[in-house]
């Protein structure tokens, strides 16, 4: 069984400003307002780069930022649910 | 609609109607040297009778106006004037873009201003009132108005509605501020308090915030102050906005420009002088 | 301000907005009739006094974040149900908003109202219920009627967003007496960008004549008929074919009457230009004189009744308050006799009564 393609929205459809360590964002399409935490704006913005599925973007995200799980790649499915819930990623 | 009053309280105007005398008598008394409004108003508040009969036996007053809430239970006349009120609040909470709207008191001291929030019965009303009764310029003490573009809060000083307890920690004022006494109310025995003269007449005056206050009031409190990150004072602040959503990004901008530019601390007090002290601390510091 | 004559004309016509003195009054009604967005939209551009712009600025502003909102909630139904491979056809506002037309814009728009296949139903409700929708009431009686006669599911509510969802299977009650042809209606469906539908133009109008006077005591039929001024304009320029096919339709679907009154209404209160000739009442017919008789007789009816839909729609005074409560009454009855037939209206009627004590 393939795993799931994630999409997100461009960069420019949402606005974010971090305030303590935590990432308030405006998205654009929905007039919404959310707080995220790491790894939800890290993978964001790993998904800037096109559809992809939890392997891939732990791969992209963990050039850059360490992940703390014993799996990470169940920490970013669960994480890629979470934000699939609140309308900020979709799957292809 | 038979009696018509209309109220400007800093940027925002009221056309009251009523279907009785009384409210709008007692109106115009409590709001006695307010600026009548030039031109359109913002919002139409109706107190009118539910039904037809209402209107004379036991009468009911419905609260009713551009914006309503469906299930709203009626008020008896004798509270008509309360009627009123929560009227204006109700096209506040539901009608008013603007400005960013927060349920909280606010306050001004040389041009600087403090915005005191928190939850319904924590204190901040009353606190707001009674440092308008000490020096402070009283700029609203139910909604605060945080400009979009200015980032300023805008004075909305509007009569404030004291409970029971509350009461006595008024007890110098001038008598023809008060409204008259109602009792049986949803919030037991209250009084409307008229801001002092300064307040009336400053009521176009915006002022630069300085500091947001997280106030709370409790017999068995330590007073204490303590730093509010600027996370929880964001969401804080979203939960205390009746329009933050429908300001869309102009909403997020404003309110993350606030957070993120001025601190903010919680206070707990036992008593009003613990609280008159706290806040001049805090305002000298800030 | 006797009633909400004025709103009316001045939607229909901006540039009467010099002759307007009581300005609050006019807001007052717009609000009540939920046209403050649209008007503000109209009146764009227009001379005005200052605070009356301030106003309108920021009624239109909020009119696009009514659009956002409203949108995004078919956005997210499009992606609940995408898995599902049914067609989802958006209907009312929101359709107006998503397909760009004038009708849209600066309208305000409540629930999400979507139509699917009946057969679907099941499913739909499944994967709405998945992706965190839950429902309203509780109540077993209402359940019980609305899944039995309603053209509709139970409204759901998303359990995060707060925002309401109406699943249409057809677009009137199954107890109404006109049984509108929706395997046709889907048939027909326009595609817009998304993977989302709507519906023809000429069923987007038998809906909303269906809609304002089945549904509802006419609160909201200034609203309603502005919809249909708006988009007969917009269909009518865009396609010469357009009134032969409304009137087809409305007589497919069993609605040819609530069509043409909404047509005489519209053009009454707006100006809408209308091809006479493709409506009921067609002068060109050559009839015998018993048929001639009836149709007039029939036309006397109609208007005679228009009369009183129009008092009805304009029931407003500059206070938002609605006057004539008598003719008030007579409509909300009405309408609940338009979904019902009479015995079960009583049965209704006495249900809903008991359950308020």
């Amino acid at each position: 069984m393939a795993a799931s393609l994630y999409a997100a929205d461009p960069p420019d459809a949402m606005r974010e400003v971090e305030i303590e360590g935590l990432t308030l964002l405006y998205h654009r399409r929905s007039g919404l307002t959310h707080f995220l935490a790491p790894p939800a704006p890290q993978i964001l913005a790993a998904l800037a780069g096109g559809p992809a599925g939890a392997e891939a973007i732990a791969a992209r995200i963990g050039e850059a930022f360490e992940i703390e799980s014993e799996d990470p790649v169940a920490a970013i499915g669960a994480r890629l649910a979470e934000l699939e819930a609140a309308g900020l990623v979709w799957r292809t | 609609m038979n009696h018509v009053f209309r109220l400007q309280v800093g940027p925002v105007s009221f056309r009251i109607g009523s279907q009785w005398r009384q409210p709008v008598a007692q109106l115009r008394r409590l709001y006695a040297g307010y600026p009548e409004p030039d031109g359109i108003c913002d919002f139409t508040v109706r107190l009118e009778a539910e039904r037809a009969w209402r209107r004379w036996i036991r009468p009911s007053v419905a609260i009713r106006g551009d914006y309503v809430l469906p299930d709203a239970a009626p008020l008896p006349l004798a509270q008509g004037l309360l009627a009123a009120e929560m009227g204006m609040n109700l096209q506040m909470a539901l009608g008013q873009k603007k400005f960013l709207l927060l349920h909280a008191a606010s306050v001004e001291r040389d041009g600087r201003a403090l915005l005191l929030t928190g939850h319904s019965g924590a204190g901040k009303s009353t606190l707001g009132a009674l440092l308008g009764e000490r020096g402070w310029r009283f700029m609203g003490d139910e909604f605060a108005l945080l400009g979009l573009e200015d980032g300023r809060l805008h004075p909305f000083p509007r009569a404030v509605s004291l409970k029971n307890e509350s009461l006595a920690l008024f007890d110098g004022v001038d008598p023809a501020r008060l409204g008259p006494v109602l009792t049986g109310t949803p919030k037991g025995r209250i009084r409307h308090l008229r801001p002092n003269r300064e307040a009336v007449a400053r009521m176009g005056e915006p002022a630069r915030p300085v500091m947001i206050l997280f106030p709370r009031f409790g017999r068995d409190l330590e007073p204490i102050v303590r730093d509010v990150g600027a996370a929880e004072a964001f969401m804080r602040l979203t939960q205390a906005s009746t329009n933050y959503v429908a300001l869309a990004e102009q909403g997020f901008d404003a309110l993350t420009r606030f957070v993120g530019t001025f601190p903010s601390k919680a206070i707990d007090y036992a008593d009003t002088a613990q609280a008159e002290a706290l806040v001049d601390d805090l305002w000298r510091s800030a | 301000m006797r009633d909400s004559r004025w709103l009316a004309r001045l939607l229909a016509d901006p540039g009467s907005a010099a002759q307007v003195t009581d300005w609050t009054s006019l807001i007052a009604i717009a609000r009540a009739e939920s046209l403050a967005g649209s008007l503000a939209w109209r009146l764009k551009g227009m001379e005005l006094p200052e605070g009356v712009e301030a106003l309108l600025e920021a009624a239109r502003r909020d009119s696009e974040a009514v659009r956002v909102q409203a949108l995004w909630e078919a956005e997210m139904a499009r992606r609940a149900l995408k898995p599902l491979g049914i067609p989802v056809i958006l209907l009312k506002g929101t359709a107006y908003a998503a397909a760009g037309l004038e009708a849209g814009r600066g309208r305000s728009i409540g629930d999400l109202d979507i139509l699917v296949p009946r057969s679907a139903l099941p499913d739909v409700e499944r994967a709405l219920l998945a992706a965190g929708w839950e429902w309203v009431k509780e109540d077993g009686y209402d359940d019980q009627y609305y899944r039995r006669w309603m053209h509709e599911l139970p409204p759901l509510i998303h359990r995060e967003r707060d925002r309401m969802i109406d699943v249409h299977h057809a677009i009137l009650p199954l107890t109404a007496r006109p049984k509108p042809d929706m395997a046709a209606m889907i048939a027909a469906r326009v595609p817009l960008a998304d993977g989302l539908f709507t519906l023809a133009p000429a069923d987007m109008i038998v809906h909303s004549a269906a809609h304002l006077f089945a549904d509802g005591d006419l609160a909201g039929g200034l609203r309603n008929l502005w919809d249909i001024d708006r988009l007969l304009r917009e269909f009518g320029e865009r396609d010469p074919e357009f009134w032969p096919a409304l009137r087809d339709r409305s007589d497919r679907h069993g609605l040819l009457p609530a069509v043409g009154r909404a047509i005489r209404l519209a053009h009454h209160l707006y100006g809408t230009p209308v091809n006479w000739g493709q409506l009921p009442i067609s002068p060109g017919r050559a009839l015998s004189g018993k048929a001639r008789r009836a149709e007039i007789g029939n036309c006397h009816q109609l208007l005679a009744a228009d009369a009183l839909f129009r008092r009805r729609l304009l029931a407003l005074d500059g206070w938002g308050q609605a006057t004539r409560p008598f003719t008030r009454l007579g409509f909300y009855v009405r309408s609940h006799w338009l979904r019902m037939p009479p015995m079960m209206l009583a049965r209704h009627l006495w249900v809903k009564a008991r359950k308020k004590r």
